[in-house]
């Protein structure tokens, strides 16, 4: 029978089926960080039950508040750090090595096609960009997922989304994955798979393909995927050049997982880009979404670039090639936050870090901080942000601020200007 | 197993998402009991204050589509469960939330729209909501008034309710 992804990734990994609908599938990656994991921890050890099911496939990162800015963040941090310690977590990652979750566990190889990951964070769909099945779950079903490697879903049903036509100049990933949420609404995807096929899509490196998974939770979708090709290969090869002669025995391997021809799906939904304007929010519902055309020069306080949507390397680049030598408006404050160590140290090797400090930015650590307001870069009541994160709700980056959601670019040039400005009418220069 | 059913708080509104059911600065907390206070604290919604006295004592909250959209954070049913609301009823949910629900042992019921809007008819009379777990069913009542209407719950999602949560569910059966 014809499968999806989904499909074969559930049918390959079912423990069990305790009641009709319901499977409890063994879990590949189970992703902590010390916001939700902490009350986890500490209620398995109330029950008795201070265990891991494997300390191999447990990954953890400090990454929402650090370094830590009061005591209550301290002491989740102490929680998770010395949980990973009595566990023998061997892949934690702490002060100096740590960036942001969804950032730093693909780019530590830990995903990989095929793998059930869950973590508590609904953002974990970002990871479906492997081919793998990334859920958010809560404490509870992080908690069993610690304790017995299980989860339990619906079999979610699949919406599969064609993006095909050219890129335009100014358009990134970002703006595709804000027209498809602005189609399909904050819930038209609720209980499915959001898979993203054609030529764009194709054509998009790991990062950008991420960009598109991690907002799938915004349209109310279990997990964004893409089918894992030439690209995933690449990406992964220093992780599993020992487990394939080459590359083209991986790719051949990885196959097995894409969705069959004749696969059912309960949605179609055609994008063409051509043409396509920058995307940004206007409301505080991500379906909020104008043609920048529509929405250019309206004002704002803040600008944001970083977080799990837009906090890679390429989205740095994406930025300061219409920021360098130029200055960011008096009475903006630009705030950028490398999504990793990793990323920080090649953005300041390619002079990306020099650029966006002479335009006058703050650089900061990697962290999640500004995104969900807890840190680095609240609002004040009444304050406006450009950001690149994946969030506009009311009050998300601090009580009474308002977030506007677009691409690295258009953050850049809205630095620039002070209010929302489209980066089709900037030079972009050399980097 | 939760008792289910009491007075009823109507939040008027789609998309209640969970940064304004509980907002992202309380996620330093470590432990449910400091919730408590800080419920629909941000919640946008006029005229609405969850402190106000008709809002008192509530047991159930009845609300609209996509209900507890956004984070994961299951801080959400906490908040409720801390302030013994254990019953939300919406015409959708959004899957983590209603999970989360479930997994602690709460109930969160699907109604039709056209149901909901019958069950809204009672938001300004000062209503109750009666759970009858074994049968599916639930009556709202205010004064001489009252409606009843059936559910549907997965066979799983039942069991978590009987176990009092996925824990106990798993801890037995992996
Ligand atoms: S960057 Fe923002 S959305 Fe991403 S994991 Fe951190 S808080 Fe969540």
């Amino acid at each position: 029978m014809a499968m999806t992804l989904a499909e074969k990734i559930f049918k390959s990994h079912l423990r069990d089926e305790p009641f009709p609908g319901t499977k409890a599938l063994a879990i590949d990656v189970v992703l902590c960080h010390e916001i939700t994991t902490p009350i986890a921890i500490n209620d398995l050890a109330a029950r008795g039950k201070d265990r891991v099911f494997d300390p191999e496939k447990i990954k953890a990162v400090i990454d929402h508040v650090t370094p830590a800015k009061d005591s209550k963040t301290a002491q989740q941090g102490k929680i998770l750090r010395d949980w990973a310690k009595r566990q023998n977590i061997r892949d934690f990652f702490d002060i100096g090595r740590n960036g942001v979750c969804h950032a730093i566990f693909p780019e530590k190889g830990f995903i990989r096609p095929g793998y059930t990951v869950i973590m508590g964070d609904s953002h974990t769909c970002t990871h479906g960009a492997f081919g793998a099945f990334a859920a958010g779950v809560g404490t509870t079903d992080l908690e069993v997922g610690i304790l017995k490697g299980v989860c339990a879903f619906r079999e979610p049903k699949t919406i599969r989304i064609n993006i095909s036509g050219a890129m335009p100049e100014g358009v990134y990933a970002k703006d595709v994955i804000l027209k498809i949420i602005k189609e399909l609404t904050v819930n038209g995807a609720t209980d499915c798979v959001m898979e993203f096929h054609g030529s764009v899509v194709k054509g998009m490196s790991m990062e950008s393909r991420m960009t598109l998974c991690n907002m799938a939770i915004e349209a109310g979708g279990t997990s964004g995927v893409c089918m894992p090709d030439e690209v995933t290969v690449d990406y992964l090869w220093p992780f599993i050049s020992s487990d394939y002669k080459d590359k083209k025995a991986g790719l051949e391997d990885f196959k097995k997982w894409w969705s069959d021809e004749g696969c059912e799906y309960v949605k179609v939904i055609e994008i063409n880009v051509s043409g396509m304007e920058p995307q940004v929010t206007y409301g505080y519902k991500p379906d909020e979404v104008k043609n920048i055309s529509e929405i250019e020069g309206a004002p704002v306080d803040q600008v944001y670039i970083g977080s799990c949507t837009n906090g890679r390397l390429e989205d740095l680049r994406a930025a300061a090639q219409y920021l360098k030598g130029r200055q960011i408006a008096p009475g903006v404050r630009g705030i950028v936050s490398p999504a990793t160590p990793k990323i920080f140290r090649e953005a300041d090797e390619e002079g990306l870090i020099k650029i966006f400090m002479d335009a006058g930015f703050c650089v900061t650590n990697p962290t999640c901080g500004a995104c969900l307001g807890m840190s680095n870069g609240v609002l004040a009541p009444g304050e406006v942000c450009a950001s690149t994160t994946n969030r506009n709700f009311n009050g998300r980056m601090g009580k009474g601020g308002m977030v506007h959601l677009m691409s690295p670019a258009v953050a850049a040039v809205t630095a620039l200007e002070g209010k929302i400005a489209d980066p089709r009418k900037f030079r972009r220069e050399g980097i | 197993m939760k008792s289910f059913g009491g007075k009823v708080m109507f939040l008027d509104r789609a998309n209640i998402n969970t940064d304004e059911i509980i907002p992202a600065r309380y996620l330093t907390e470590i432990s449910k009991e400091a919730l408590r206070p800080h419920m629909l604290e941000d919640l946008q919604l006029d005229g609405f204050d969850p402190k106000a006295p008709n809002n008192q004592d509530a047991k159930v909250i009845v609300t609209r589509a996509n209900f507890g959209c956004g984070s994961s954070r299951e801080h959400a049913p906490w908040v409720f469960e801390m302030n013994n609301i254990n019953v939300v009823i919406a015409s959708s949910f959004a899957r983590i939330f209603r999970q989360n629900m479930f997994n602690c042992g709460m109930l969160a019921i699907e109604l039709p729209e056209a149901d909901i809007e019958k069950l809204f008819r009672y938001k300004n009379i000062g209503a109750r909501i009666d759970i009858d777990f074994d049968k599916n069913s639930l009556t709202i009542s205010s004064g001489k008034e009252s409606d009843a209407f059936s559910y549907r719950i997965s066979g799983f999602d039942r069991a978590l309710v009987e176990a009092g949560g996925w824990v106990e569910f798993a801890d037995a059966k992996y």
